[in-house]
């Protein structure tokens, strides 16, 4: 554990034309504080003791700033919080990311369209197809083409999306449950996740990272066996998650820890731009799959699920009954599967390769290596032109929100007309919602700061991009 | 506002009527190389205009009309003529995007948040672009904002040129910007005037560059894969 005393964390007013941001780095910050001490590791009595004679030197305030993460167990990943602390009291406290930015954004300008779906689905890793249906949408839309998408195609991104949010809930609420202490909510949550992971390696081939929603449709289409296994799960899933419940829901520790803690009202979404179910938790039933339905889902029948506390524990319920809201959507899903293709009819979009499981694995689809080599001229080129060129998408730009687990990710697409991205930006709900830390633990126990970030249910992948 | 932000006023500011599609680059060439890569595909001499969407013919259809009307109206009350405030309405894929001139966002942001009529009361961030060649107005930025009231979404747009890279700061209307806000800066080196703390987020304090920038290069190395040289992925060949 590092101590550092009265350091400012946000230093330098760069509002000033001049500013020169990398000056302030340096020695500059510290002029104005009295004494900095600077302890790594040691004996706690003994910094308490050096703290309190320096105290009586009255030299030194009775801040301490204290280090938590980037390595940090209870952080979510690499978080950064940086407190100041009063005995337990937090009555400061800011958020340090960007340790795992790793460039998506700017990697995807010199990609092919189709390409970028391999990078955003990187983005939040416990909802990668999320990033990928808002890219897609963004994609379609700037070409023009989201009515051409196949019904099939949007019935079997609305089953993954649900899918996926019960995934990225159980991993949120595994999680959280963990940093409480109740490791038996981390069992079943990860235990309940690998359910879907199943199914999702049958039908995209991986866990996680899939590119399997592509501009105009899917990937491929589902495997044979999928949907008995996803009818297995449907079966299954509302007994494991009684499981989950009793354990948690009347539970007076775990009331304890989440009860009014994390307050966060709906004023106070509303500045900081909170969505999700931080914003369902103040009872404001705002959810973009039914305000502004894209893929379908105004055909589908669910409930916006809303509690009235605004705190850690209603954001918790939410998520439990948004899993069941999301097994109701997937079993319509189901119902609505009609034969038909799941890639747009455009060959000069439709990526061409589809893929199958051959001797040696996953790959090309043998059909269609003989269609392009011996039947098709045509078919070759094209698959040659789509492959190494990718197509062209006209100049414009266009933002497309949608309703991930954590809120609205929206993802803002500019193209100038070439086969590559000129620009994507993802506004990422977690980024977005980790500006509300402060605002929901200052004045309360570090305890429950490590509450309050985990009902945000913020992943840095997502947030640092 | 400073004055240098005055400077950057257009001269004649075309009030609403109903502007060509605004050029931002023009490129040659099909491949990426500048004559002397020795393209002798016969592409080298295309020539092709990257034009963005201008000002859109009304009725635009959909609420889009309804919010210009009522935005109009509610900046007048303000004593803000919207021919200054707003360059170009632009309704493009059923998307509404007013390009706003800098020194009057705050003034149009306040209305859209505020006016019963109109209520944004979310904003969902602030996205830059970089146009090496749109002289001018190299940086732009998009703020999607969204009404829940109404269910309504409407897009601001604002530039400002590279020498002169700011922008009023949205976090006093909006303290949602606040992190996108910093996150443009250090991706763009756009100076949000007005902000609490604009330091750089995602990359380091000391990192020189601001990395979203079209100037500033995406690195790599060439690698070697059974005897044949593959470039590192911005030195590639690109289709134009």
């Amino acid at each position: 554990m590092s101590v550092d005393v009265a350091q400012p964390v946000d230093g330098g007013s760069a509002g000033e034309p001049n500013f020169d941001p990398y000056a302030a780095a340096g020695g500059a910050s510290d002029e104005g504080a009295d004494a900095v001490y600077t302890l790594t590791g040691g004996d706690w009595d003994e910094i308490a003791r050096e703290l309190a004679s320096a105290e009586q030197d009255e030299q030194a305030e009775e801040r301490i700033v204290v280090n938590m993460g980037p390595q940090h167990p209870s952080t979510h990943g690499v978080l950064r919080l940086v407190v100041e602390t009063e005995g337990e009291t937090v009555t400061e406290v800011r958020c340090g990311i960007g340790f795992l930015h790793t460039g998506i954004e700017k990697n995807l300008e010199y990609r092919n369209w189709t390409q970028g779906c391999t990078f955003v689905t990187r983005m939040d890793y416990t909802t990668p197809l999320f990033q990928e249906v808002a890219y897609c949408l963004a994609v379609e839309k700037l070409l023009g083409v989201e009515d051409q998408v196949p019904e099939r195609a949007n019935v079997i991104r609305v089953l993954m999306m649900e899918l996926n949010r019960i995934a990225s809930h159980m991993v949120c609420i595994a999680t959280g449950g963990m940093e409480m202490g109740a490791l038996s909510a981390m069992i079943f949550g990860f235990r309940e996740r690998e359910l879907v992971l199943d199914i999702f390696e049958m039908i995209t081939g991986l866990r996680m990272n899939h590119a399997y929603v592509r501009p105009g449709g899917v990937a491929q289409d589902l495997p044979p066996g999928a949907v008995d296994k996803i009818r297995e799960f449907l079966a299954l899933m509302p007994e494991r998650m009684k499981d989950i419940e009793a354990l948690c829901n009347e539970n007076p520790i775990f009331k304890g820890r989440t009860e009014n803690v994390g307050y966060l009202d709906l004023t106070g979404c509303m500045a900081l731009g909170i969505t999700g179910p931080p914003l369902r938790a103040t009872g404001l039933p705002h959810d973009l799959r039914k305000s502004q339905p894209y893929c379908g889902y105004e055909d589908y029948d669910f409930d916006v699920v809303t509690w009235d506390t605004s705190d850690c524990y209603g954001r918790y319920r939410i998520r439990m009954d948004e899993v069941r809201q999301s097994l109701r959507i997937i079993e319509q899903c189901l119902e609505k599967l009609k034969p038909g293709p799941v890639m747009i009819e455009d060959r000069k979009i439709a990526w061409p390769a589809q893929l199958a499981l051959g001797g040696d694995g996953m790959g090309n689809s043998l059909d269609h290596i003989r269609h392009i080599m011996g039947e098709s001229m045509e078919a070759l080129i094209h698959h040659f032109k789509l492959v190494t060129e990718g197509f062209h998408v006209p100049a414009g730009q266009v933002y497309v929100g949608i309703e991930s687990p954590k809120g609205e990710l929206g993802c803002h697409a500019v193209s100038d007309g070439g086969t590559r991205p000129y620009r994507v930006h993802f506004r990422d709900p977690s980024f977005n919602n980790l500006q509300a830390v402060s605002v929901m633990s200052e004045g309360g126990m570090i305890a429950d700061l490590i509450v309050a970030v985990a009902s945000l249910d913020p992943v840095m992948g997502g947030v640092d991009r | 506002m400073s004055e240098s932000q005055s400077q950057g006023l257009p001269e004649l500011p075309q009030p609403l009527a109903e502007q060509a599609a605004e050029v931002v680059a023009v490129r040659r060439g099909m491949f990426g190389g500048n004559g002397t890569s020795g393209d002798t595909s016969g592409y080298g001499r295309l020539v092709r205009t990257i034009e963005f969407p201008g000002q859109s013919p009304r009725p635009y259809g959909g609420y889009f009309d309804e919010v210009e009307n009522e935005l109009f109206g509610a900046l007048d009350e303000r004593d803000l003529a919207p021919e200054l405030a707003i360059e170009k309405a632009v309704v493009h894929r059923d998307q509404l995007t007013f390009h706003v001139r800098r020194e009057h966002l705050l003034a149009v942001a306040k209305t859209l948040r505020d006016d019963p009529a109109l209520r944004f009361e979310l904003c969902l961030g602030v996205s830059g672009v970089h146009f090496p060649d749109d002289k001018g107005r190299e940086l732009q930025i998009l703020v999607p904002l969204l009404s829940i009231t109404h269910n309504r979404r409407v897009h601001l747009a604002v530039s400002c040129p590279d020498e002169d890279p700011h922008l009023p700061s949205l976090t006093g209307v909006y303290p949602a910007a606040d992190w996108h806000e910093r996150e443009t800066f250090d991706m763009f080196g756009i100076v949000f005037d007005g902000h609490p703390a604009l330091t750089r987020i995602l990359m380091p304090d000391d990192w020189p560059g601001h990395p979203q920038r079209k100037d500033y290069p995406l690195g790599g190395i060439p690698v070697e894969f059974k005897g044949a040289q593959i470039p590192s992925p911005d030195q590639r060949r690109s289709y134009r």
